[in-house]
């Protein structure tokens, strides 16, 4: 089911957390709600499961074109993964994700043997198998989360939002969950909106970006338009590293990797400056490079390991730099 | 090879710990025991089964679980209160909660006494119901209930405020109603800090000796408490025989808490 948000302002007193907020979720879309603390990701999501609600007003939420924003979030239809999972300590892992179906009203409750195939079902597909005995604690971070997964699908929610999913995890579970749920969410096509604060994560994992930014939002689009087109300074620079180039007046946002090393010997003075080299990081295939210009600006450059192999640099050489790129 | 420890001070803290424990608490309770073991087996026998101290036993022990029981009720709410809510006078409400652990026992018996006594504030209502407070086993519960009320609301109050308000939301989104969100999802979860709060009531009630001799009327045979039998024993010069008493008060009450101990064990999820 598609998501509609439609003109929602949120303010806590004076601090406004969103402001007329619009936006489209598409049908089986993985969309990514992107930005730093305080941007008004989190309290979006939040409004959108019907968690909080927002200001009255002409502010709307519907799924699939039905108007829900008056209904609560017992009666949503959502399933919500919150960021430290909140799985019910007391209760095993099957008691958790079967905690949904339990709580129906008994005309619509399925019978138990059909509660535990479904559980069976839910740890198949979030590949837990074997641990619906264990408790919320016995289990890794990355279990965890699967576990608030099928609890959350469980009920077989209209949409699922995920609220900063890999937040809480190691940096190397996080890149493999990352990818895991990607396969997931292909295989069960549900609409599902996340938070994050990570670029990476968002670029990497959405069909969609929605990049917010102090209570607005401030693009929206597939991951590639969204980097490489971004439509203010503040997308370019919340998206990636970027060069900030002081030229006069303006200011010229470069990608590290935009830009060119050549020999001193190949400056071509029309597209060219030189500069020199001031630090060299070559761990892995990427290298990075500090250069200095002459006004005393220093740059940011990504080289591959190879480029940097023929250009056999060493700190203080004399480099051409050509800077190909646009200002915002 | 001595394994080498990486907190020092572990000799010193532990030697200190066995002195102090054996000074404070294992000492005297070994001379009580070497003080009731000069009487024989068939006067520790007479002692322990006389009439009027399976009455008081019964009394002491009753009136203290069900006070027990009755204080965890009221501590869940009134903790619950004080945590959940945010009004005019909490931190007030907060540190009267504590009063029973500060005033001096004897000072709550003469008040609670003077209130339901027949013609006391509460009392002479409960009078014309039919209801005789004071001098009664009902008054030895309502003064119980006075002293083990505090300990409820301290154990619970720091687990429920760490208590997130995201499981309520996370029960709520699962289509939980707000009555099966307490009773399935918080309730479990403060279990074990209720099992702590209702043992450390109980055993205090069990030991309650000012509050209660006041309000009891101490009626032999209807409103004796274990306690005022002991001291009794001690105005009558019966060394041996009060400490038979107690040191029967103290293998049940021993016997008590530790199966008590052994449920909660069982019940807490974080052992499971």
């Amino acid at each position: 089911m598609s998501i509609s948000i439609h003109s929602i302002s949120k303010n806590f007193g004076a601090y406004t957390a969103l402001d007329k907020i619009s936006l489209e979720v598409p049908n089986g879309s993985l969309t990514a709600l992107l930005g730093p603390s305080g941007s008004g990701k989190t309290t979006l999501l939040r409004i959108v499961a019907g968690l909080d609600f927002p200001d009255p007003g002409p502010g709307r939420i519907a799924f699939h074109g039905e108007d829900v924003s008056e209904v609560s979030a017992r009666k949503r239809g959502v399933g919500f993964v919150f960021q430290h999972y909140a799985l019910f300590q007391h209760m095993s892992v099957a008691q958790n994700i079967a905690f949904g179906l339990r709580v129906l009203p008994s005309a619509q409750r399925p019978k138990k043997s059909e509660i535990r195939d479904r559980v069976m079902e839910l740890l198949k597909l979030v590949r837990l198998e074997g641990l619906e005995g264990r408790r919320p604690h016995e289990l890794s971070g990355g279990q965890r989360q699967r576990v608030a997964l099928a609890r959350a699908l469980a009920i077989r929610p209209k949409v699922l939002l995920l609220d900063e999913p890999f937040g809480a995890l190691d940096a190397q579970v996080r890149k493999d969950l990352r990818r895991w749920l990607r396969q997931f969410h292909d295989e069960i096509g549900l609409t599902t909106l996340f938070v994050t604060h990570d670029q990476e994560e968002a670029l990497e994992l959405s069909d969609q970006v929605v990049v917010m930014r102090n209570a607005r939002i401030e693009q929206v689009g597939k991951p590639q338009s969204v980097y490489d087109q971004p439509r203010s300074p503040f997308v370019y620079e919340f998206l990636g590293n970027v060069n900030k180039l002081h030229e006069g007046k303006n200011v010229r946002y470069l990608r590290p990797h935009e830009i060119d090393v050549l020999f001193a010997a190949e400056c071509d003075p029309a597209t060219d400056v030189l500069a020199r080299v001031h630090h060299l990081f070559s761990a892995g295939p990427i290298a990075t490079l500090t250069v200095k210009l002459g006004d005393g600006q220093f740059i940011d450059v990504e080289l591959s390991r190879k480029q940097l192999d023929e250009l056999s640099l060493s700190v203080g050489d004399e480099v051409a730099v050509r800077l190909a790129a646009r200002t915002v | 090879m001595q394994q080498r420890r990486v907190i020092p001070g572990f000799s010193l803290s532990m030697g200190f710990t066995i002195t102090y424990l054996s000074l404070i608490i294992l000492i005297p309770l070994a001379a009580l025991f070497l003080k009731a073991a000069r009487l024989g087996p068939s006067e520790w026998w007479e002692i322990l089964t006389s009439p009027r101290l399976i009455a008081a036993a019964k009394l002491t022990f009753g009136a203290s679980a069900a006070a027990a029981v009755v204080s965890t009720i009221f501590g869940l709410l009134v903790t619950w209160v004080l945590v959940r809510y945010r009004f005019p006078g909490r931190r007030l409400l907060d540190a009267m909660v504590d009063l029973p652990f500060a005033l001096p026992t004897a000072v709550a018996g003469i008040t609670l006494t003077a209130i339901y006594a027949p013609n006391g504030w509460i009392g002479q209502y409960l009078e014309t119901w039919g209801i005789q407070a004071a001098y009664n086993p009902l008054g030895v519960f309502i003064a119980l209930t006075f002293i083990g009320f505090p300990f409820v609301v301290r154990t619970l109050q720091p687990v429920m405020e760490d208590f997130s308000v995201e499981y309520e939301e996370a029960a709520a989104t699962l289509g939980a109603g707000r009555w099966i969100i307490f009773w399935r999802v918080i309730f479990p979860m403060f279990v074990p800090a209720l099992i702590t709060g209702f043992t450390l009531a109980f055993a205090r009630a069990i030991g309650e000796y000012g509050s209660v001799i006041f309000i009891s009327g101490n009626l032999p045979m209807q409103t004796e408490i274990l306690p005022l039998l002991v001291v009794s024993k001690l105005e009558q010069f019966q060394y041996e025989a009060a400490a038979v008493i107690a040191a029967g008060m103290l293998i049940v009450s021993f016997i008590l808490l530790f199966l008590i101990n052994i449920l909660q064990r069982r019940l807490n999820w974080q052992n499971r």
